[in-house]
C-alpha cells in the first residue's frame, strides 16, 4: 500500500529526514517511535503533503500513485488520513458541515453521489459511539473550545466517518489520560480490517498496549535505526532512548 | 510557505467580467450643476414646490462645504461639474430571451442562486409571458396597500404623499449633515419610500426588486422608511449579482424613522463594480445611512454585506432617542485587489436604558485596505446605556491592510461598554487541515471566511444569507464563472 524509498526532507534548509525506507501492506499496523526531534512528526506531515517541508530526495508510492506528486487534498481523497497532533480550530464552521463536505469530496473522487442528509446523520451517530464523543460537539464549530481530549477524539471520529485506507496518527496519545487513550485505541481497533493500514507515531509505548502493532520502527536522527515486532517497543521502554544514543541501535 | 501565500493570492484575484454598459437610450442633461439644473431636474420629476426649494437650499449649503478627506481612502479629485445630474431611463430590453445572454453571466447568476425570473431582469431580458414581474409586483402592491403600507419610488411619494415626505425627509440626515449628503439632497435621482402604519407587521420582506421602475434609480439614491408605532418592516437593498453602472460616483442617503415600539430591519448586499485587478475604474460608494429610534422601545437593525465598489465610505448609524431603544449593526466588508473600504457605524445613545450591538467583520485580500471606523456616544441623560462592540479583521495574503478606529465617548457613568477587537490571518494550518480532509484550497478559504462571517450572515433573511455566502465564495474565487 505504501512504499517509502530513501526519503529525505528538510525544513528551511535543515535536513530532518535522512533516508527513510518503509513498506506498509494492507491489514498492518506500524508504529514509529523515537525521541523528540527524531523526525517522527515530520515523516507524518511529509506523507500528508505539508508544504513547509521540502522533499529533497526519495520516492513514495501509495496505492500505485507517486504520492509526492499529489496535492494534499488529492492524497486525502485517495484515502490517506492524518490524525493531527495539534488539530486546528475553524471558527464558525460546524463540525457536521465540515465533515459532510470532506466525506462528499472523497465520495466524488470515488465516483459516488453525495451522501444525503439522513444517511449522513445516521452514519455520524453510529460512528460517534465508537469514540464516545458527545453529540453536542457535532453542532459546535470545528475544534473550537474543545478540550485537548475532545480534539483528539474528534480526529479519530473523523477517521471513523471517512474510512481511510491509510491512517497516520501523529502522537494522538500525547496529552491524553488513560480513559481517552483507550477510547482512541478502541476507535482504531474497531476500524481495523484486512484492507486498511495504520501508521502510529508515538513517543511512548503506552498507546501500543491498546493498539497492538505488527511492526515497530525506531526513528533516530531522521533514520529508521531499528525495526522489530511488538517486543521492540517494550525493550525501548525499559532501556530508554539513551540506549540508541550509545550506538546500540546503529547498524540494524 | 511562500507558495501557499501565492496560491491564496491567485485565488483572490478574481476578475469582474461585467464592466460597464453604455448603450442606453436616455434623455440626459449636459454635465454641470447650478440652480437652473436643479430646478429643471425638479420640474422633470414633477415635484411639489417645497421639494424644489429644499433641493436648492441643500445645493447652496453644499457650495459652502469642502469634500471630506479624513477617511482612510484615496482617490483623485472629483470634478462635480463634469457629472450629468439627470438621465431619464428609457431602457429597452437588450435581449429577447436568456438564450441571447452571455452564458458566463448566467453561470454567475446560477452560482449565486438567483431565481430564474430575477436572472432575466438582471440580464436585461424582456420579461414575457413566462414570468411577468410587473404583474407579480402589482399583486404584491395590492397586498401591501390592503394593509395600508406604502411602498413606492421616491418620485411617486413626493407626488402622492407630499405631507409624509415633507414631515420626515431630512429629519434623520439633515441636508447640511455632510458633503455627500448635501449633494444628494440637492440632486437625488430617485429611490424608495416606505411607510408602515400603526400596528402593522409587514408580511413580506420589502425588496427593491418588487418595486416597479426600480431598475434605474441612478447614482444619487434617496430612501426614506417610516415605521409608525408598533409596526415592523424588513427591507432588503441591493443584489448579490454583479451590478454595472456607468456612473462612477454614488452618493446615496438612507433615512429610517422608527416610532414607539416599531422595528426596522434593513439589510444590504452591495456588489458594485470594484474596478479591475489593477484598481482602475470602479464605483465610489459614498453613502450616508442613519436611523432614528424616535419612540420608546423601538429598534433599528442594520445588516450589510459589502463586497463591491472601488471605494466604500459608509457608516450606517442609529440615534437611540427613545427610552429602551435598541440599535444593531452587523457588517461584513470584504475588499480585494485595490479596493478601499472605510466603514463602520455610529451609535448615539440619548435615551435611558438604551442598548446597542456592533459586530463588524472585515476581510482584506489582495492589496486592499479595509478600515473599521465606529463611534459609540453615550450622552449625559442616557442612564444605564449598554454597548457591545466586536470588530474583527481577517487578512488574506500579506499585501493588504486592516485598520480599526473605534471612538468611544461616554458622558454618563451608569453606562456599560464592551469592546472586543481581533485581527487574524487565514492560517496555513487551517488550510492544510481542510486540505488533509480532501477539501481544495479554494473551498477551504471560502469555508474559513464564511465561518468567520457567520454571526453576521445569520442576521440576514434566509435566501439573502445563502446568496451572500455564495457571493463571498465567488469574490474569493480565481475567476467568476
Amino acid at each position: 500500500m505504501l512504499e517509502i524509498k530513501n526519503l529525505k526532507a528538510s525544513i528551511d534548509g535543515a535536513p530532518i529526514l535522512n533516508g527513510i525506507d518503509l513498506k506498509i501492506k494492507p491489514g498492518e499496523i506500524h508504529a514509529i517511535m523515537g525521541p523528540n526531534g527524531s523526525g517522527k512528526s515530520t515523516l507524518a506531515n511529509v506523507l500528508a503533503g505539508r508544504e513547509e517541508f521540502e522533499v529533497t530526495s526519495g520516492e513514495v508510492t501509495y496505492c500505485g500513485h507517486n504520492l509526492l506528486e499529489l496535492a494534499p487534498e488529492e492524497r486525502a481523497r485517495e484515502g490517506l488520513f492524518l490524525a493531527f497532533q495539534y488539530p486546528v480550530e475553524i471558527p464558525g464552521v460546524s463540525n457536521t458541515y465540515f465533515l459532510k463536505t470532506a466525506l462528499n469530496e472523497i465520495r466524488k473522487h470515488q465516483g459516488l453521489e453525495e451522501i444525503d442528509a439522513a444517511d449522513f446523520l445516521a452514519l455520524v451517530k453510529q460512528r460517534m459511539k465508537t469514540v464516545d464523543l458527545d453529540e453536542s460537539l457535532l453542532k459546535r464549530p470545528v475544534n473550537e473550545g474543545f478540550s485537548g481530549g475532545e480534539k483528539k477524539k474528534n480526529e479519530i471520529f473523523q477517521m471513523a466517518v471517512l474510512e481511510p485506507k491509510l491512517s497516520i496518527l501523529d502522537e494522538t496519545d500525547s496529552g491524553l489520560d488513560i480513559d481517552a487513550l483507550k477510547v482512541v485505541a478502541n476507535g482504531v481497533n474497531a476500524l481495523k480490517d484486512n484492507k486498511n493500514a495504520f501508521l502510529v507515531v508515538t513517543h511512548y509505548q503506552r498507546l501500543l498496549e491498546y493498539i497492538v502493532p505488527d511492526f515497530v520502527h525506531v526513528l533516530y536522527k531522521g533514520k529508521i535505526v531499528k525495526s522489530g515486532g511488538r517486543e521492540l517497543a517494550l525493550e525501548l521502554e525499559a532501556k530508554g532512548y539513551d540506549w540508541l544514543k550509545n550506538g546500540n541501535g546503529q547498524g540494524s | 510557505m511562500s507558495t501557499e501565500i501565492e496560491k491564496i493570492e491567485s485565488l483572490t484575484k478574481k476578475e469582474y467580467k461585467y464592466g460597464f454598459v453604455s448603450d442606453i437610450e436616455a434623455d440626459t442633461f449636459p454635465p454641470g450643476l447650478n440652480d437652473d439644473v436643479i430646478q429643471a431636474l425638479s420640474l422633470k420629476k414633477n415635484e411639489p414646490q417645497f421639494l424644489t426649494e429644499w433641493r436648492l437650499k441643500a445645493f447652496h449649503h453644499w457650495q459652502t462645504m469642502k469634500e471630506p478627506r479624513w477617511a482612510k481612502v484615496h482617490y483623485p479629485e472629483i470634478d462635480y461639474q463634469a457629472i450629468s445630474y439627470y438621465s431619464a431611463p428609457m431602457k429597452k430590453p437588450k435581449y429577447n430571451s436568456l438564450d441571447d445572454v452571455d452564458p458566463e453571466l448566467l453561470k454567475t447568476y446560477e452560482k449565486l442562486g438567483i431565481p430564474l425570473a430575477e436572472r432575466e431582469k438582471l440580464a436585461g431580458v424582456a420579461v414575457d409571458a413566462v414570468f411577468d414581474s410587473v404583474s407579480v409586483a402589482t399583486t404584491f402592491k395590492e397586498k401591501l396597500s390592503e394593509l395600508g403600507i406604502i411602498f413606492c419610488s421616491f418620485t411617486d411619494a413626493a407626488q402622492n404623499y407630499p405631507d409624509l415626505v415633507k414631515k420626515y425627509l431630512g429629519s434623520v440626515v439633515p441636508m447640511t449633515d455632510n458633503f455627500f449628503a448635501a449633494l444628494n439632497s440637492a440632486v437625488f435621482s430617485d429611490g424608495s419610500f416606505v411607510y408602515v402604519p400603526k400596528g402593522v407587521r409587514c408580511p413580506m420582506e420589502l425588496s427593491t426588486y418588487f418595486r416597479i421602475n426600480a431598475a434605474e434609480t441612478g447614482q444619487f439614491e434617496r430612501t426614506l422608511i417610516v415605521a409608525d408605532e408598533g409596526s415592523y418592516v424588513s427591507y432588503l437593498e441591493g443584489c448579490t449579482a454583479p451590478m454595472r453602472d456607468e456612473n462612477q460616483l454614488h452618493a446615496a442617503v438612507v433615512e429610517l424613522v422608527a416610532l414607539k415600539d416599531a422595528q426596522i430591519k434593513y439589510s444590504t448586499v452591495q456588489n458594485w463594480y470594484p474596478g479591475d485587478t489593477k484598481g482602475k475604474g470602479g464605483i465610489y460608494n459614498f453613502v450616508t445611512k442613519r436611523g432614528i429610534c424616535k419612540g420608546d422601545h423601538s429598534k433599528i437593525s442594520w445588516t450589510q454585506v459589502e463586497t463591491g465598489s472601488a471605494i466604500t465610505w459608509k457608516y450606517p448609524s442609529v440615534i437611540l432617542k427613545g427610552d429602551r431603544t435598541v440599535g444593531e449593526f452587523y457588517s461584513v466588508a470584504m475588499t480585494n485587489n485595490y479596493q478601499q473600504a472605510d466603514t463602520g457605524t455610529k451609535m448615539i445613545h440619548l435615551g435611558k436604558n438604551t442598548s446597542s450591538t456592533i459586530v463588524s467583520k472585515g476581510i482584506s485580500a489582495g492589496r486592499s485596505n479595509n478600515s473599521y471606523r465606529g463611534l459609540v456616544k453615550i450622552l449625559k441623560n442616557a442612564h444605564n446605556a449598554r454597548n457591545f462592540s466586536q470588530c474583527d479583521s481577517l487578512l488574506i495574503g500579506d499585501k493588504c491592510g486592516a485598520h480599526t478606529f473605534p471612538y468611544i465617548e461616554v458622558n454618563n457613568t451608569s453606562s456599560k461598554i464592551e469592546h472586543e477587537a481581533t485581527t487574524s490571518k487565514i492560517g496555513e494550518d487551517q488550510i492544510f487541515y481542510l486540505n488533509q480532509r480532501g477539501i481544495s484550497t479554494e473551498d477551504a478559504v471560502s469555508m474559513i471566511v464564511n465561518g468567520y462571517c457567520k454571526e453576521v450572515f445569520r442576521e440576514l433573511p434566509m435566501e439573502f444569507a445563502v446568496e451572500a455566502q455564495n457571493l463571498l465564495s465567488l469574490s474569493l474565487e480565481g475567476s467568476v464563472g
